[in-house]
């Protein structure tokens, strides 16, 4: 009875005198202030509440298909906008800056790095915060506050805006709070593995003023190695190694080193396509390897990865608190009572029967990370990109900032390409959600 | 059986596992779940560290003063001899696409979550509902693009009025943004009501619109108010709609035809413009930053407690 008593007394605060008064000469009760006469006038026919009721139901059907059509409008004017542009070349291409040239290939593949790299942080930090709170409680009381706290703070976390996030972001990863703080004039990353660094020159025929008697030379690019980002420019010397990079990768090429201003090139061509003024500045580039890593991490692809981390990282816990949440007890109890330890209950019982349910919210949590720009915007700002991302640390595009970027022109071909972009997101969220479903189906299936 | 006889050799096999080393990964094993759990406490640390202390250097450049900061209505952080950093410009605009959005959202949603949870016959609340999902799950520069290229438009043609860039276009698509929000939300503080109160109301003889207005939503009202106000906090948080649609000046204006900058749009301009990194500038962005966070934090946990507070009540 005594649990029963806070719905006791909500369903007799629910009940508005007028309601009890529809009945008439109901006895007024104990708890009803005798100063409330019942007035006559407001009181409704049964067929006027009938007709309230049946004006109420047509609004709700009118406000729920407008809630469909808003939707049918919604991505009708998109596909109406994106559908002619889609092409190969949209789905191929590089951002170009002409519009029919524009692509969204770096983006696609933007999306798919820094997604996949994500979900592969995420799913494990988020299932394990998940199964610690639903299957770890403890029994003291200080460890029961911490738990509390920690579910708290999740909930609360899943409301915190994205961009905050992208804040923290390039707080956290970009720039590492600044504590690998460079000395005076140091602008790259303090710590990095797996680049290796070259002087760039171009050969003396690429100079329009130098006369290559008449002979057709092209020009050529040789890269000589140095030790590091902040070894002072190679001089180059006759004799020496350069490399040049080819479509096949790097081919090593002796170089001929002369001083332009006293010395008269050969005349070969051959010889004279590399060439090189030795006076020359070079350009320091840097060819980095796959495994390329520097601290801080700058604007690559494992600081949107990270970022977005913290966005879906609440959504996963949720999700997969749910999905543990709905495996009965029974089971846990039958393993425990076979002798099984905690782990192994959630290892070979829990785990596996929860395994649709966790799969469809981290599905549904990496569309999310998919669609997100915002924290991506604060990170990477507006960048333009024309090659994937080849390592961790590249920099990189994702689709929705591509879109955004194009929103933002004010050339109308570019919205229409926008809108072609944004078809092919879409696609991809779409099929990703349909998955979603998909597996909850099944599961549902499979419970009944 | 004879399948059976390796399957009985493993489990002999790991029975003759030393206890020692069970003891041993269980132990190592819940040190690792629970280092995944501080892990959610040390990012909510880090944010309020992060914001904080980064506001505190913006702070402390001599142009910038706390009096100015909290008094003052005038955000002009990129005019060269002007400066003003008035949080209430962004205050004001955000607030303002906030309220045509929740003019939208809420009663819609609302409307939509009593349909679905009380009147809808179940084919149709199976279709809805996953139409709903789909609406949720668009990511938010598309409803920006949304705002921009058709909802303006259409105003435009309405009224001539209207701004290129106007907080009525950006307020509508995140209102169509938040109305999954308020409708799910709503729908499940809605279905939380014991149905022996529904009982009870169709028992006194009445309708379905009595039940429900009389009975259900009084019942579910801290469900439904915490519902709003999580909406709200997205409302106040979005940023690609207002980035796209709401145009880049800070001014305060009640006037939806017109142009007006947001919080979180402002922090999109620093971000994507090219302000040079460890200015002004670039701290004025953390501020904005806390500030927003301030405002969305104190908004969900309030909604968060009103919500268990409901459901400890019917459980």
């Amino acid at each position: 009875m005594s649990e029963s008593n806070p719905s006791e007394q909500d369903r007799q605060k629910s009940h508005p005198p007028t309601n009890g008064a529809n009945l008439g000469d109901e006895p007024a009760r104990a708890d009803r202030k005798p100063s409330m006469p019942i007035d006559k006038s407001k009181l409704l026919t049964t067929d006027a509440r009938i007709r309230k009721d049946i004006r109420f139901r047509r609004m709700c059907i009118i406000t729920a298909s407008a809630s469909v059509l808003i939707l049918a409008f919604l991505l009708g004017s998109i596909l109406t906008a994106g559908i002619p542009t889609l092409s190969w070349t949209l789905l191929t291409g590089s951002p170009e800056p002409e519009p029919e040239n524009a692509g969204i290939w770096p983006a696609l593949m933007g999306t798919l790095w820094v997604c996949s790299m994500c979900s592969l942080i995420t799913l494990p930090l988020g299932i394990g915060t998940a199964i610690l709170i639903e299957e770890f409680t403890p029994r003291n009381a200080v460890a029961k506050k911490v738990f509390n706290l920690i579910q708290l703070n999740i909930t609360n976390l899943a409301g915190v805006p994205s961009v905050v996030y992208g804040i923290l972001g390039l707080t956290a990863f970009v720039s590492m709070f600044s504590l690998f703080d460079k000395s005076e004039g140091n602008v790259g990353p303090s710590m990095e593995v797996g680049a290796v660094y070259f002087d760039q020159f171009s050969n003396l025929a690429s100079d329009p003023f130098v006369d290559t008697g008449g002979a057709e030379v092209r020009e050529r690019f040789f890269l000589l190695p140095v030790e590091s980002r902040n070894s002072p420019p190679v001089v180059p010397q006759t004799g020496m190694i350069a490399y040049e990079n080819q479509e096949e990768g790097f081919i090593e090429v002796e170089i001929i080193a002369i001083d332009a201003l006293s010395q008269q090139p050969s005349a070969d061509p051959e010889e004279l396509s590399r060439t090189i003024d030795n006076q020359s500045t070079p350009g320091r580039i840097s060819e980095n390897q796959w495994y390329y890593l520097r601290l801080p991490f700058g604007r690559g692809v494992i600081a949107g990865a990270l970022t977005l981390m913290l966005v879906i990282l609440p959504v996963i816990i949720i999700s997969t608190q749910e999905a543990l949440r709905a495996v009965p007890a029974t089971l846990r109890a039958a393993a425990l009572g076979l002798g099984s330890t905690p782990w192994q209950v959630v290892w070979n019982v829990t785990l596996p029967s929860a395994i649709p349910g966790i799969m469809t919210g981290s599905i549904l949590a990496i569309s999310r990370a998919i669609g997100e720009t915002a924290p991506i915007l604060i990170i990477a700002g507006i960048v333009y990109i024309r090659s994937a991302p080849q390592h961790l640390m590249d920099d990189y595009t994702v689709m929705p900032l591509q879109i955004y970027n194009w929103t933002s022109r004010p050339q109308e071909e570019f919205h229409n390409i926008a809108a072609g972009g944004i078809v092919v997101l879409l696609a991809i969220l779409l099929s990703f959600n349909a998955v979603a479903v998909l597996i909850r189906h099944r599961m549902q299936n499979k419970l009944q | 059986m004879e399948q059976l006889e390796p399957k009985v050799q493993t489990l002999l096999l790991r029975d003759r596992r030393n206890l020692t080393m069970v003891r041993f990964r269980e132990k190592g094993i819940f040190l690792g779940l629970i280092g995944c759990g501080l892990f959610s406490l040390l990012i909510t640390g880090s944010i309020i560290f992060v914001l904080a202390s980064e506001t505190v250097t913006f702070f402390q450049f001599p142009e910038v003063t706390l009096s100015n900061f909290f008094l003052s209505a005038e955000w002009t952080p990129l005019l060269g001899d002007t400066k003003s950093f008035g949080i209430w410009a962004l205050i004001s605009g955000t607030f303002l696409v906030t309220a045509i959005a929740m003019v939208f959202a809420l009663p819609l949603g609302l409307i939509t979550a009593v349909y679905l949870s009380e009147y809808a016959p179940r084919r149709v609340r199976n279709t809805l509902k996953p139409i709903l999902e789909i609406l949720a799950g668009i990511p938010t520069v598309v409803y920006g693009f949304f705002a921009l290229m058709t909802i303006t438009p259409f105003l435009q043609w309405c009224y001539s009025g209207f701004n290129v860039y106007n907080t009525m276009s950006a307020g509508i698509a995140v209102g169509i943004l938040c109305f999954p929000t308020v409708c799910s939300l709503a729908e499940d503080a809605l279905q939380a009501v014991p149905s022996r109160l529904r009982d009870g109301a169709f028992g006194l003889g009445g309708t379905r619109f009595d039940a429900t207005v009389r009975v259900i939503i009084p019942a579910a009202l801290s469900g439904i108010i915490s519902a709003f106000l999580l909406a709200i906090a997205r409302a106040i948080g979005e940023t690609m709609i207002v980035a796209l649609a709401a145009g880049s000046r800070a001014q305060v204006t009640l006037n939806p035809g017109k142009e007006a900058q947001t919080m979180t749009g402002y922090m999109v301009q620093i971000a994507g413009g090219d302000v040079s990194n460890f200015g002004m500038e670039y701290y004025s962005m953390y501020a904005v930053a806390f500030t927003l966070f301030a405002i969305t934090l104190s908004l969900t946990i309030v909604g968060n407690h009103i919500r268990r507070k409901y459901r400890e009540t019917y459980d």
